[in-house]
C-alpha cells in the first residue's frame, strides 16, 4: 500500500517560504495515502497561477493547462477514465475570476471530481493584482485606493449552484484539511475545499492571523446539521463566508457519470474502439 | 423527356418547406436518381422566406443549377423572390389559397393545395398534396412517395399513412386533369442503384462513431450542431458521450483532457467558437495531446452570417494559435470524404501526437446529396505510439515516464492516466522530457525542434487531386463544397473545347507545396476558387511557396455558393 511518501516527488515547489500552498500540497498527499490509493490511479489537473504549479509537486498524473480550465480540462479526464480519482486544483483567480463560468458548471453537472481552491485573496505570480475575493476596501497593485468591487464568497456561490459537498479548510489547520479532503475525495459527485492559504509575499491583510483571528470552525458546534442546506446559509451568512469544516453536503445526489446513458462500468479510455456490423448497419439505415 | 432537372419549393420558415423537399429528395435517390439538395434559410426559427432546391440527374453532380424547372409556392413571396430563375416555359405550382400570380414566361398552375389537404384530414398535409403534384407534373408515378410516407408515419398509424398517400394521389389527380404532364419535363428513368442520401454534417457524425469516438464535449453553433445532436443519440449505442458544455472553451479543454485520459475525443464548432478555442488548441499542440476539432465554417467575421456559405477560417485555422505548434488541417469535399476523413484524423492526431481540424463548410455541411454506400469496415484505427507499462518503467527519469522523450521522429510514447509506471506531467509551460517544467535556452530549442520537427517532412496523402486535361491552359484550384462546382464547370469547358484542369486540396496543413506545385505546373493560368474576400488559399500558396507567374482570384463572399454556370462563365472570360 502506497504511503505519504510515494506522493512526494523530489521537485521542489517554486512557492515562496510559508506560502500557504504547502500546506495544502502537504494534506492532499496525506489525505490520498490514508485512503489507501496508488500514486498512479490519481490524475491532478491545474489551471494558472502559483496554486496551479501544485499538478506538478504530487506523485501522481498531473495535468498543467490553461488559465481557468482546470475544471473542464478534469471532467474530460473524468469522462475517459472514470476509474480515476480526479483531482482539479487552482486559486481563486483561476477558479473563480477567469474560471466562474466552469466552477457553476462543474457543480450543476456533479462529476465525481474533488476541487482543491488555495484561496489567498490575490493574484500571487502576477505580482500583486486583487483577485475576485478580496474584500472591498482592498489595496493591491490594482486598487491603489481601495478595492470597490465586492468579494466573491465561494462557499456561498457553490451553495447557491446547487454543490453536493462543500467544505473550507485553512492552511493552519493541515490535520482538520487532510480530513475534508479525504472527506471531499469520498463524497460522490462534485466537491469542493476552498482553502484560506496566505500569500505571505503579495497580501498583508489576509494574514495567518487575520484568519487564525476570524474564522469560525463549524466543528465546534455540537449540534452542526451539514446535511441542512439552511443551516450551512446560515453559518456562511453569520460569519461572512469565513467558516471551516463541512459546510455542507447532500448525499442524495447522483453523480453525473451514474446518468449517462448508455455509459459503461469500464473505462472509455480501455474500450474496444472497433464498431460493430449492427450498430453500422443500422446507421446508413437512416439514410437510404 | 430530361436527364435532369431542377425543382425547388419554398415558403415560411417552419411551414414545412424541409419536409417537403426531404421527402421528394428522398424518394428519387431511392429510384438511383443522384438527387442533391440546397437549402436556403435564415438564423431565425419561424418566418421569413425559405426555400429547398432539388436537382435531380442521372448523373452524379454535387452542385445546384442557376434555373428552376419546377416551383413549388407555399406564398406569392417564394414566387416573387425565385421565378427569376424559373426557365421559360418552366412550371409554377401554387397554392390557390394565396391568389398567386407569375410572368407570362412561366406556366403557373393553381391548385387548392390546403383544400384538397383539409378534406383528405388536415391542412398540414398540403405539403403531400404538392408532392403529388409535381410527381404528376415530372412523369414520376406516385408509388415512388409510398415508401417515403409509410416510414415517416407508421408510428402514427395506418390511418396516417393513408391519408398523406391520398393527399398524395389526390395533388396528382389535380395536376393531370389541368394538363400539367407535359412529356418535354418528364424525367427518363433511374436505373435503381442504392445510394445514402445524406448531409456533410451526417457523415462526420458516422465517421466519428466509425472512428471510435467515445466523448465528444461540444457547444452548439450552426452549421456544426448537427454532429453533436447525432452524437447524442449514437454515442450511448457504443458506451460513450456527448457534454453540451458551457462554452467552446470548456469543449475545447475537456476534450483534450478526455484526449489525455485516453478517449478518442472530438469536439465540433464553426468560425467563432474556433476563435475561442485557440488557446485552448495551442495547449494541445504544445502538450502533445491528440485533439480533433471539426470547423464547419460559415460567414464571418463575427456573428457574420450564421446561415450563410463562406470558407474564411482558414488562415485562424493556420495562424490562429499564440505561438508555434504542430497541427494538421485536413479539409473534405464530399459527404464521403467526410466520412473517411474522421477516422483519418483520428489515426493522424494519434501518430502525431498533435492537434487536428477538420474543415468544411456550410454548403459541405447542409447540402443533402446523394452518397456512396460508406464502408466502416475502410476505417483503420491506429493510435499511435503508446507504452506499455513495462515500457513505461524502463524509461523513467527522477523516478517518472519521459513522456516527451527526444526522439529522432520527434514523437515519444504516450502513457494514460491509471496506468502503473507511466506517471508523469504534462504542462503547457516549456518542459523537459519527463514533462517537468524547464526553461532552459538549449532544452527550449530542444523541444521546439520536437514538436515543430514531427510534421516538418509531412505531406498528408491525397492533399491535391487533380483532373481535367494534362497540358491545361488554365488550371482551377479548389476547396471544400466548390468541388462540385468547380469540377462540373470544368466538365462544361473541356465539352466545349477548352483546356482545362481542376486541382483540389483535402489537407493545407503542413502545406503540400510540392504536390500543388506539380499539379500546376505547364499551365498558363491558375485560378483560385474561394468563397472569402481576401483569396485566403491564394494566399496560403504564396506564403508556402507554390511558384507560379500568373496566378488570380475567383472569388465570391456574398453569403451564396458559387454555382458551376458562374464558375464556367468567368473561366470563359479569362480563355
Amino acid at each position: 500500500m502506497a504511503t505519504v511518501k510515494d506522493f512526494r516527488n523530489d521537485v521542489r515547489p517554486n512557492w515562496c517560504p510559508g506560502c500557504g500552498d504547502f500546506s495544502v500540497q502537504a494534506s492532499i498527499q496525506r489525505a490520498l495515502a490514508a485512503l489507501g490509493k496508488e500514486p498512479h490511479e490519481v490524475a491532478v489537473i491545474s489551471g494558472i497561477g502559483c496554486s496551479g504549479r501544485i499538478s506538478g509537486y504530487v506523485n501522481t498524473y498531473g495535468f498543467h493547462g490553461v488559465h481557468g480550465r482546470s475544471l473542464p480540462t478534469a471532467q474530460g479526464v473524468k469522462l475517459a477514465n472514470r476509474n480515476l480519482t480526479v483531482i482539479a486544483s487552482g486559486g481563486d483567480g483561476d477558479g473563480f475570476g477567469i474560471g466562474l463560468n466552469h466552477f457553476m458548471h462543474a457543480v450543476r453537472r456533479n462529476m465525481d471530481i474533488t476541487y482543491i481552491v488555495m484561496d489567498n485573496q490575490i493574484y500571487g505570480l502576477t505580482k500583486g493584482q486583487h483577485s475576485p475575493t478580496s474584500a472591498h476596501g482592498f489595496t493591491a497593485k490594482t486598487t491603489p485606493s481601495g478595492n470597490i468591487e465586492n468579494a466573491l464568497v465561494p462557499s456561498q456561490v457553490a451553495l447557491a449552484a446547487g454543490i453536493g459537498f462543500l467544505a473550507q479548510g485553512f492552511s493552519s489547520e493541515v490535520n482538520q484539511l487532510v480530513s475534508l479532503i479525504e472527506q471531499a475525495i469520498q463524497y460522490k459527485g462534485f466537491s469542493l475545499v476552498n482553502v484560506f492559504s496566505p500569500c505571505v509575499t503579495y497580501n498583508k491583510i489576509n494574514t495567518y492571523d487575520f484568519f487564525r483571528d476570524n474564522v469560525f470552525n463549524l466543528e465546534q458546534l455540537e449540534d452542526y446539521d451539514a446535511t441542512d442546506y439552511l443551516t450551512a446559509q446560515r453559518a456562511i451568512t453569520e460569519h461572512n463566508g469565513l467558516v471551516t469544516g463541512v459546510i455542507y453536503r447532500n448525499d442524495n445526489k447522483v453523480a453525473y457519470e451514474d446518468q449517462i446513458p448508455g455509459y459503461e462500468e469500464t473505462p472509455v479510455a480501455q474500450a474496444n474502439l472497433e464498431l460493430s456490423e449492427d450498430v453500422f448497419a443500422a446507421a446508413l439505415k437512416e439514410y437510404a | 423527356m430530361l436527364d435532369q432537372l431542377s425543382w425547388k419549393v419554398g415558403g415560411q420558415q417552419g411551414e414545412g418547406v424541409e419536409s417537403t423537399g426531404e421527402t421528394f429528395a428522398v424518394a428519387l435517390n431511392r429510384q438511383g436518381y443522384y438527387v442533391y439538395s440546397f437549402r436556403h434559410f435564415s438564423s431565425r426559427i419561424k418566418g421569413g422566406h425559405s426555400n429547398d432546391k432539388v436537382r435531380v440527374s442521372l448523373k452524379r453532380f454535387r452542385a445546384s443549377t442557376d434555373y428552376t424547372d419546377v416551383l413549388l409556392a407555399f406564398d406569392q413571396e417564394t414566387i416573387d423572390l425565385n421565378v427569376g430563375e424559373v426557365r421559360n416555359g418552366g412550371i409554377v405550382i401554387a397554392d390557390e389559397k394565396f391568389k398567386p400570380t407569375a410572368p407570362d414566361n412561366v406556366r403557373l398552375f393553381v391548385i387548392p393545395l390546403t383544400k384538397i389537404a383539409e378534406e383528405c384530414g388536415s391542412a398540414i398535409m398540403k405539403n403531400m398534396v404538392s408532392l403529388g403534384a409535381s410527381a404528376c407534373a415530372l412523369g414520376l408515378p406516385v408509388d415512388i412517395f409510398t415508401e417515403v410516407i409509410e416510414e415517416r408515419f407508421r408510428r402514427k398509424g395506418q390511418k396516417v399513412v393513408d391519408q398523406n398517400m391520398e393527399a398524395i394521389q389526390r395533388g396528382y389527380d389535380y395536376m393531370k386533369e389541368l394538363g400539367g404532364a407535359d412529356p418535354e419535363f418528364a424525367l427518363k428513368p433511374a436505373d435503381g442503384t442504392k445510394r445514402l442520401f445524406m448531409m456533410g454534417n451526417d457523415a462526420l457524425g458516422l465517421g466519428a462513431l466509425a472512428a471510435g469516438v467515445r466523448v465528444m464535449p461540444a457547444y452548439p453553433i450552426t452549421p456544426a450542431s448537427d454532429v453533436m445532436e447525432y452524437l447524442i443519440k449514437k454515442l450511448p449505442k457504443v458506451g460513450g458521450v456527448v457534454v453540451q458544455t458551457e462554452d467552446e472553451i470548456a469543449a475545447m479543454t475537456m476534450t483534450i483532457g478526455a484526449a489525455y485520459g485516453g478517449a478518442r475525443a472530438l469536439t465540433c464548432t464553426s468560425g467563432p467558437g474556433l476563435a475561442l478555442m485557440m488557446e485552448a488548441i495551442g495547449l494541445s499542440g504544445m502538450t502533445e495531446t491528440p485533439t480533433v476539432i471539426i470547423d464547419t465554417q460559415r460567414g464571418g467575421p463575427s456573428t457574420g452570417l450564421p446561415t450563410k456559405q463562406e470558407q474564411s477560417d482558414f488562415l485562424a485555422a493556420l495562424f490562429g494559435t499564440h505561438g508555434e505548434i504542430p497541427k494538421i488541417v485536413l479539409t473534405p469535399a464530399t459527404p464521403e470524404e467526410c466520412f473517411y476523413v474522421v477516422g483519418d484524423a483520428f489515426n493522424l492526431a494519434e501518430q502525431y501526437q498533435c492537434p487536428v481540424i477538420i474543415m468544411t463548410d456550410l454548403q459541405l455541411s447542409l447540402s443533402k446529396q446523394s452518397t456512396d454506400i460508406l464502408d466502416h469496415k475502410a476505417v483503420k484505427i491506429d493510435r499511435g505510439l503508446i507504452a506499455s507499462e513495462e515500457e513505461a518503467t524502463a524509461a523513467q527519469s527522477h523516478g517518472e515516464f519521459n513522456r516527451y522523450a527526444l526522439t529522432e521522429s520527434g514523437v515519444s510514447a504516450r502513457t494514460f492516466p491509471g496506468m502503473k509506471g507511466g506517471i508523469h506531467k504534462v504542462t503547457g509551460v516549456e518542459h523537459a522530457e519527463n514533462g517537468r517544467p524547464a526553461e532552459g535556452a538549449p532544452n527550449r530549442q530542444n523541444m521546439m525542434d520536437k514538436r515543430l520537427g514531427k510534421l516538418k517532412d509531412v505531406e498528408i496523402p491525397g492533399s491535391v487531386v487533380r483532373t481535367g486535361d494534362e497540358n491545361a491552359d488554365v488550371v482551377l484550384v479548389g476547396i471544400g463544397a466548390n468541388h462540385g462546382s468547380i469540377a462540373e464547370a470544368t466538365g462544361t469547358l473541356r465539352a466545349e473545347g477548352y483546356k482545362v484542369a481542376h486541382v483540389h486540396l483535402h489537407a493545407i496543413l503542413p502545406f503540400p507545396t510540392h504536390a500543388l506545385q506539380q499539379a500546376i505546373a505547364g499551365a498558363k493560368k491558375v485560378v483560385v476558387v474561394e468563397n472569402n474576400a481576401t483569396g485566403q488559399i491564394k494566399h496560403l500558396m504564396s506564403f508556402f511557396g507554390v511558384q507560379h507567374p500568373d496566378v488570380v482570384s475567383l472569388l465570391r463572399y456574398n453569403g451564396q455558393p458559387f454555382l458551376p454556370s458562374e464558375i464556367h462563365d468567368e473561366i470563359k472570360g479569362m480563355l
